[in-house]
Order: C-alpha cells, then structure tokens, then sequence
C-alpha cells in the first residue's frame, strides 16, 4: 500500500463561513497502479492532490504516504518526502525561465545534495529517457508546451520516486502532444512507478487503468480495468 | 552554495538596471565613506610627514627645565648635569631603537657671527661630534667634513649651511675664507645640506606656522673647540636617528631616560626630554579625526537608506517568484535553502554595489585630491571592509524577505501567476 487515506475532511474557512471541500475520502492506491482522479471544476480534486502531494494538510483524518505518517511530521521533513517519494507534474509545466533543460531537471537533485558532475550525468539521463536528448542547453523559451512537459516529467522522475503526481498534465497541450505525455506515463507505470493524475478529461483518464470519480467533495469508485492476464 | 552565488549573479546581471539602481545607496554610501577615510588618513600621513621630514628618522633629546629647552646663554651650567661621555654614548647606541646618536652643544639666536662687516642675524652656533651629520642626514656638498685632527688639535674650523653661506657670503665661495665667532677667527672648510630636501607640504595658514622652521642660518664648529668661543663643560643635547618611524617615539624616552639617571637628583625640574614628534603628530591627528569621524557617521546614513531600498527590492523580488519559489518548495527544497538563496541574493547585490562604491570612492579620492590639493592614501583595510560591512547590509536587509520566502505556503505560491 502505497497510499493510504481514511476519513480525510479538509474545510476552508471563507469570513464567518465554514466551507467543506473534502468530506470522508477512503482511497488505497497499491504501488504501481495507475489512478486517474476526475471531476469538474470546483469538485475538490485540486485540493485532493495537494493532499496526496503533501503540500497541504487536512483538516482531520489520517493520511500514510509510502509508510509514512506525514501528517505528524514536521515541514523539513515533509520536505524530503516530497523530494524522494513524489514527482510533481503540472499543468502549467512550472519551469525556471532563466535555467536550460538540463538545470531545470537537475534542480531537484541539488536539494538531494548531489554533486554536479553526478547530477548533469543523471539529468542528462532524465532527459534522454523523454526523448530530449538534444534539446538540454534548451530554456524553457525555446521548447514547444509538450518538450516543455516532457522537461517536467524528467524532472519528476529524475530523484526515481514512487509516485508520479500530476495535475491536468496535459490541460495546456495540443492532442498530439496530450498523446506523446500519456504514452510516457504508461511506459512509466510499465517500469513500475504509482501513477496518480488529476484531470476533468474523460479521453485522458481513459489512459489510467482506475479511475476515481470526485465530484462535491465525495469520491466514487467508477472502473477497474482488470489486469491484462 | 556556489551554484547560488552564480545564479544570484545571473540575476543582478539579468536585471542590470534594476539591480544598478538598487544598490546605488550602496555605491554612494561606500564610495562617501571611502573618500572621506582616504582625505583622513591622507592628512594623517602628511601630519606626520611633515613633522617627520622625509624618513630621516631623528629625534632631538635636550636638557629641559619644566616645559621648556634649558638655555646655558642665561643660566649657566645647571648644577649636577655632566657632560655626556662616550660611554654614555655607546650605551644610548646600543639600544635596539637606536642607529645612530650624536652629542651636541648649541646657542640659537647668537649674535656675534661676522664674516668682514657682514652679520649672521640670529644663527644658530652648534658645536659637533663626528657623528652629527650621520646623524642628522646632513652631507657636505661643498668642501669636507671636520676630521680627526681637527678635534685633537681644537681647531678653528667651521661648516656653514646654504643659509647661512648665502647671508654671509653671497654668490661668493665659502671655503677658505675666515668668519668671526664670537670674536675668534674660524676658517670655514665647508658648506653642508640635507642629504635629503624636505619642503613640508603647506595647505593652510596654519600649516605654516606648524611647519615652517625659517632657519636665519646655522655654523657648525667642532665640539673641541666649543669652549673657545663659549665655555669648558657644557652638558650637550643628543640628537638620535632611530631605526624607523614608529621607534622615534622609544628611541627618544629611552635615551631621555639612560640620561637622566646620570643627572643628580637635586635638580629634579632639570631633565633630559625628548621631542616626541609622534606624539605631537598624533595630537595634530586627532585633531582632525574628531571632525571627520562625524562625517562617516553621516555617510552611513546613505548606507542605511541603501540597505532599505536593497529590502525594498528584494520584497517584490520575492513576490515576483513566488511561483519559482512555490516549485522549488514543492520539488523538496527546504526552507533553509530559499533562505539561503534570497540572503546569497541580497548579499551578492550589496557586495557587487561595495566593489563599485570602493572604484568610485578611490575615484572621487583621486578627483578630490587633483582638485583642492588634499592629500589622500588609500587605506586597503578600509576598503576590505566596507566590502565585508555592504556584504553584511544585505544580510541583514535581506533577511526579512528571505524569511518572507522560505514561510512562503508553496500551494499558495504555485497558484501564484
């Protein structure tokens, strides 16, 4: 077990008013499944995977993350969960500006204390797995939005973490990029890697193998493609 | 560390006229400072200089009474003071301070220097060891110098210096010609100057009478033959050329103070003592320092206004990458790390503006001094350290937006566009 949730409830507090954004998720994700967590805008699937992504807490329930209580854990902590357990992936793909392809990926190595000449090796690596073997001196300016992602998922996948977390990865792509990303999450989870990823995109969650309807704050179970025997 | 410092200057770089105004205050800030330390410690040097002359290192110990030189013209011989010995000699030169000591025997303001119906107005007579003009850094330019024989046979011969040459004899030659001193006839045998010229550099009034010593002409006779124009055993004054500058000050109370113990305790307000021109100097130093030390405290006002506008910077700086800052939150790095990347920030952009602040200081130093004539030294401490003092004002101004950027929540920051 990967993850585990049990009667999490998150609530924000707007003015006088108490709003429930999360009421009583139970959700288990085995290693090396692929989830797909869907719903409209608004349904709590953001916070959802902010949760999942330790970045924020709940407001009550408890939360174990590849064997960790991270709840009880203080930020610095929290901190290296984020760095050796997850890779993040997002939307807006949240590159440095200023930094290449390379740097960019490497910077989660930088907090891992690696050295440099061990880091470029391996963030060279990283980049030749997405099929950017020739664009690492590249910025960000000079990359299409689906190198852009591709940049971002080497560097998710750059410290080898368990779980790939991604929020609408391909909200900012065309369908042909939208495809090179799915392909390379599945060849991901094919390697064993947990893949939890956010969407409102029905063609996008079909990619997944589960897929975890949320909808008001409240999940619901939808499919469970059975294993290919 | 390193990675930070270069992307911190990729930043200033990427952001040049940003980054240029923000540490403006700085430069200003350092660069007042620096001109103002470099105009003190110019005027210092020139202090002491001046007082100085140019490195002969000599200084004068003469028999005193209470504040002021004794004078054998109106009192006579004091009771109790010897006439110094060689012995005595050898003793003050064997100190570690000392290089050279000469004995002395003076009038100043003599009258009764003529040369045919031509009077030395107001010279000094010094009656000399062979020592003397080792000593005193003089050398004679024309003629030669008293030799042996000269003492051991009381000798009427004499030295004159330019000024007195000049008054007495015109354009004509000094040498061989015969002077009268105190009524006996001295054949002068030669003409003596400072090995090396000093003219003291004089910015004011005040430097003038501090500085300027007009002499109205000096004669030199040996001290053999002192007592035949004055009188048998006269205590002498020393003279004594220290081994550098900052031994003039031990080289002089040491030698005053192997003197006194040969002079009899019944005189007590009779005293050998030292001109302390390192004192005096020193005195003259602070002085000056009073008044310019004020003008630092208000230079470092323009580095506090830097230091907020470098805060100011800094603060939008952090709400401009947020999101940078909400990624690298979200990717593992602690909050120790973006506070280290914000202060090496702050720090880089305060020492980059100290660097500048120093070129321009020294510049301004330099202006200063080709204008007004103000003597300036650059002192590489002081610009050492207002390096290191401008590195500390980013610190310590950057420590509240670091703070601010390391507490940063990332979701909030990620959202952030």
């Amino acid at each position: 077990m990967i993850l585990k949730m049990e009667h999490i409830y998150k609530d924000y507090i707007q003015g006088k008013m108490i709003v429930p954004v999360l009421k009583d998720i139970n959700l288990e994700v085995e290693e090396g499944e692929y989830v797909a967590i869907m719903g409209p805008s608004g349904s709590g699937k953001s916070t959802l995977m902010n949760i999942i992504g330790c970045l924020d807490k709940p407001t009550k329930g408890t939360f174990l993350l590849d064997g960790q209580r991270v709840l009880e854990q203080k930020d610095n902590q929290v901190a290296s969960v984020r760095l050796r357990s997850i890779g993040f992936v997002f939307q807006n793909f949240q590159l440095l500006p200023r930094l290449s392809a390379l740097d960019n990926v490497a910077l989660p190595l930088i907090y891992a204390g690696i050295k440099k000449r061990e880091r470029r090796k391996r963030a060279k690596l990283a980049l030749e797995r997405v099929g950017l073997g020739d664009r690492l001196n590249f910025v960000p300016n000079q990359l299409s939005g689906g190198q852009k992602q591709r940049v971002a998922i080497a560097r998710a996948m750059v410290n080898n973490p368990k779980i790939l977390l991604a929020d609408e990865p391909t909200g900012a792509l065309d369908s042909k990029s939208s495809h090179q990303v799915m392909e390379l999450f599945e060849e991901l989870n094919h390697e064993g890697v947990t893949v939890i990823m956010i969407t409102h995109d029905a063609n996008v969650a079909k990619c997944a193998k589960r897929i975890v309807d949320i909808f008001d704050g409240e999940i619901s179970e939808r499919s469970r493609k059975e294993e290919a025997v | 560390m390193i990675e930070n410092i270069r992307l911190s200057f990729q930043g200033v770089w990427s952001h040049k006229m940003r980054s240029f105004l923000t540490m403006l205050g700085i430069i200003i800030g350092i660069a007042s400072i620096i001109s103002i330390v470099s105009t003190i410690q110019g005027t210092n040097e020139q202090i002491k200089r001046n007082l100085i002359g140019s490195g002969n290192n000599t200084v004068s110990i003469k028999l005193s009474q209470g504040e002021y030189d004794y004078e054998i013209a109106y009192n006579g011989i004091p009771n109790g003071v010897p006439v110094i010995s060689e012995s005595t000699r050898q003793e003050i030169l064997a100190l570690d301070e000392v290089e050279n000591v000469a004995l002395y025997t003076s009038r100043t303001y003599a009258d009764g220097v003529f040369y045919q119906n031509t009077a030395l107005q107001g010279a000094n007579i010094y009656g000399i060891d062979a020592n003397y003009f080792d000593t005193a850094g003089y050398i004679v330019r024309t003629g030669r110098q008293f030799i042996d024989s000269d003492y051991t046979e009381f000798r009427k011969v004499a030295i004159v210096d330019d000024v007195a040459a000049t008054a007495l004899f015109q354009d004509a030659n000094p040498l061989g010609k015969t002077i009268e001193i105190n009524q006996e006839p001295f054949i002068v045998v030669g003409v003596a100057q400072q090995s090396e010229q000093f003219e003291p550099v004089i910015n004011s009034i005040e430097d003038y009478y501090m500085y300027t010593t007009e002499s109205s002409g000096t004669v030199y006779i040996p001290s053999a033959s002192w007592c035949i124009v004055y009188q048998y055993d006269e205590p002498q004054n020393v003279l004594v050329k220290a081994v550098s500058t900052e031994d003039m000050s031990a080289a002089g109370s040491k030698t005053a103070d192997i003197l006194n113990t040969y002079v009899s305790a019944d005189n007590s307000d009779i005293q050998y003592r030292a001109a302390d021109v390192l004192e005096t100097a020193r005195n003259l130093q602070e002085l000056s320092n009073a008044t310019n030390n004020q003008l630092i405290w208000i230079a470092s006002i323009s580095l506090l206004v830097g230091g907020i506008g470098v805060m100011n910077i800094m603060l939008v700086s952090v709400t401009e990458r947020t999101s940078e800052i909400g990624l690298k939150k979200a990717i593992g790095a602690k909050k120790r790390r973006i506070l280290g990347q914000f202060l090496t920030e702050a720090a880089v952009l305060t020492s980059l503006g100290g660097v500048i602040g120093v070129g321009v200081g020294i510049g301004l130093s330099e202006a200063i001094n080709r204008i007004s004539g103000t003597p300036i030294a650059i002192s590489v401490p002081a610009a050492v350290g207002s390096v290191i003092f401008s590195m500390m004002i980013g610190i310590i101004f950057g420590l509240l937006p670091s703070i601010k950027a390391a507490n940063l929540n990332p979701i909030d920051a990620l959202r952030h566009e």
